[in-house]
């Protein structure tokens, strides 16, 4: 009757440095498997008591069998601990909370679109992986991704061995802010890389970033002819109990830990802009 | 109806106190406030207002969680027992027993908190008649009667003696051993009160346009700025409210062990949204919006139009600043 307030015990079972500041975290239950099952977009609260408990977004899609994984970046408090701890320690986990992308009703049989700026690739990356898996239930998929350098691209070796592989057919376009020595790809900010890549309306949107990223690829869809109807993001605000109860994650008549985070655009314009 | 004389009442308190823990309104330190009842505390029945509201007996200012014990890299978990035990809570107004069906909306709503399930599972509400209304009282805006205030058991003073009509189950046992008495005993006394709630300088607030249709637009009112100027972000209002029922976690290194306990929090503190990369209500003015906002359009666009406010006029007397819903209904109500 707790559970939805309670944690259970996760075990980290792996981690991979992916940035200077990003890591990716495998948890599975004590004994090994999952330690619930989810759908991409939803998040959970991981803790390590006596530091903090913090909500974050599952990033390993659901198809994945025996464990999930939280790509982190370091912030703050529970973060700068979760990055210097090592692989047998147990950590708190309670979830799935929130409302998934509408993978399997909505989102069946578009052409779809995934904007991602920095670790904001995190909840897309479930998403992506939610698509490959059942490729042959969506249209044509492409993929933006920028950050601010080569070596804070999130998940590089997995785009190049997996997503960019033809196999999957999905387009993959990578962006950095700034050229660089080692990289002979694309140099522009996301919002501006969306509107030279001239995608057709007829697509839907998934994005993911910083506020002003988001902002400003709002601006560049919207010029290019796409409606907030088909545009759906994910949203972070504090949280503490992830059940709609403690109050802190309320913006108008919402509750974005249970009410979202995955939100389209039309139902965020009726909401006062707290976020 | 039953009837029991007040000289009795010491009597009454001991044969329930024997069986279940009683919390009634308390004199300690010179302050009234629900407590835990013995045979040597004052109880106050003649004082209306106690300074924090009813709603600690289900919603503790401090509630344990869960229990964590570390070694190495492990830790084991043990939650914290939910409540076991009947206890009764004598003495609520008709405005802070509104306040608990507000409270029921958010925590016995999907999913139910189990901690707060358990109180009102094993509580019963005895309440009581407001015989002299205060001028800071504005029950009436929101459906209250202070004549005829809710709970399982409805109780009345009437000169000497007290009348009580059980109004559930629960009522039933607690009082079924009382003398009978006439159904009708106590209409002269809540006649009287009405006639006074009607006077109140507050009783007929207009309300018109806080709903969720009008959400953006109260929102975006300019008058939020000045009326929030003189907000000092204590939090005083939060913790005298009867609805309100935002919570922080947070953890106790004991030594032995690490407490997980949550506790009342208040939106009108400029750390309760802050994140590691800022915060979404930068200055005062966002804070302050939000606690009006949400008692006076949110919770009722979520909640059938009930709103967030039972008029109990506790902020109305705490708030250092003299700031109050009152003034918010004013500024931006049907008579802005």
């Amino acid at each position: 009757m707790q559970d939805n307030i309670i944690p259970m015990l996760g075990v980290v079972t792996a981690i991979r440095t992916d940035t200077p500041d990003i890591k990716t975290f495998r948890v599975e239950a004590v004994g090994g498997g999952k330690c619930f099952e989810h759908m991409p977009g939803q998040c959970a609260m991981l803790s390590i008591p006596g530091v903090g408990e913090a909500m974050f977004s599952i990033t390993s899609s659901p198809t994945v069998k025996d464990y999930q994984e939280f790509s982190i970046k370091k912030c703050g408090c529970v973060t700068e601990w979760l990055h210097q701890m090592e692989v047998d320690q147990q950590i708190t986990i309670r979830g799935p909370y929130g409302k998934p992308f509408p993978v399997d009703d909505e989102l069946l049989g578009k052409d779809l679109l995934f904007i991602a700026g920095g670790v904001g690739l995190a909840p897309l990356h479930s998403v992506i992986n939610y698509v490959l898996d059942n490729r042959e239930k969506y249209g044509k998929v492409d993929i933006v991704y920028g950050s601010r350098s080569k070596e804070d691209l999130l998940d590089l070796p997995e785009i190049e061995s997996s997503w960019m592989d033809p196999k999957s057919e999905m387009n993959v376009h990578l962006t950095i802010d700034r050229p660089q020595d080692n990289w002979d790809g694309h140099v522009a900010f996301v919002p501006t890389y969306v509107k030279e890549l001239e995608f057709t309306p007829d697509r839907t949107v998934l994005v993911c970033g910083p506020p002003i990223m988001i902002k400003f690829v709002l601006q560049a869809l919207t010029e290019l002819g796409f409606e907030k109807t088909q545009i759906y993001t994910t949203m972070e605000l504090r949280m503490k109990c992830g059940v709609g109860k403690c109050g802190r994650c309320n913006i108008g008549d919402k509750y974005v830990c249970k009410d979202g985070p995955v939100f389209r655009f039309d139902e965020l314009g009726e909401l006062p802009a707290e976020y | 109806m039953k009837k029991l004389s007040l000289n009795a009442l010491n009597r009454f308190f001991g044969e329930i106190a024997e069986k279940q823990t009683l919390i009634a309104p308390i004199e300690r330190a010179g302050q009234v406030d629900f407590g835990v009842w013995s045979e040597s505390e004052t109880v106050r029945l003649d004082v209306l207002k106690t300074v924090k509201s009813a709603k600690g007996a289900f919603f503790p200012q401090v509630e344990d969680m869960v229990r964590f014990h570390m070694q190495g890299k492990n830790i084991e978990i043990n939650p914290s027992e939910v409540m076991n035990e009947d206890f009764v809570i004598f003495g609520v107004r008709a405005c802070d027993a509104r306040s608990f069906d507000l409270l029921d909306r958010v925590f016995l709503s999907d999913p139910v908190d189990p901690f707060y399930a358990a109180r009102r599972a094993h509580g019963t509400v005895v309440t009581l008649a407001c015989n002299e209304p205060e001028e800071t009282c504005f029950c009436s805006n929101f459906g209250i009667d202070a004549a005829e205030p809710a709970g399982d058991v409805s109780a009345w003073i009437v000169g000497e003696e007290l009348y009580l009509r059980a109004n559930t189950e629960k009522g039933e046992t607690l009082i079924k051993d009382l003398e009978d008495a006439a159904e009708d005993a106590a209409e002269e006394t809540k006649k009287a009160i009405r006639a006074v709630t009607e006077q109140l300088p507050f009783a007929s607030l207009n309300l018109e346009g806080f709903d969720g249709e009008h959400l953006m637009e109260k929102f975006n009112d300019p008058a939020w700025a000045e009326l929030s100027r003189a907000c000092l972000g204590c939090g005083t209002c939060t913790f005298v409210c009867p609805t309100c029922q935002c919570y922080d976690v947070r953890d106790f290194d004991s030594g032995n062990g690490i407490q997980r306990y949550r506790c009342w929090d208040s939106c009108m503190f400029s750390d309760f949204t802050l994140m590691a990369h800022g915060t979404n209500r930068p200055t005062q003015v966002e804070r302050f919006r939000q606690r009006f906002m949400h008692k006076l359009v949110y919770f009722p666009s979520n909640n059938d139009g009930l709103y967030s406010c039972v008029g109990c006029g506790r902020c109305l007397s705490k708030c250092p600043q003299g700031l109050n819903i009152v003034k918010v209904i004013k500024a931006l109500g049907g008579d802005k």
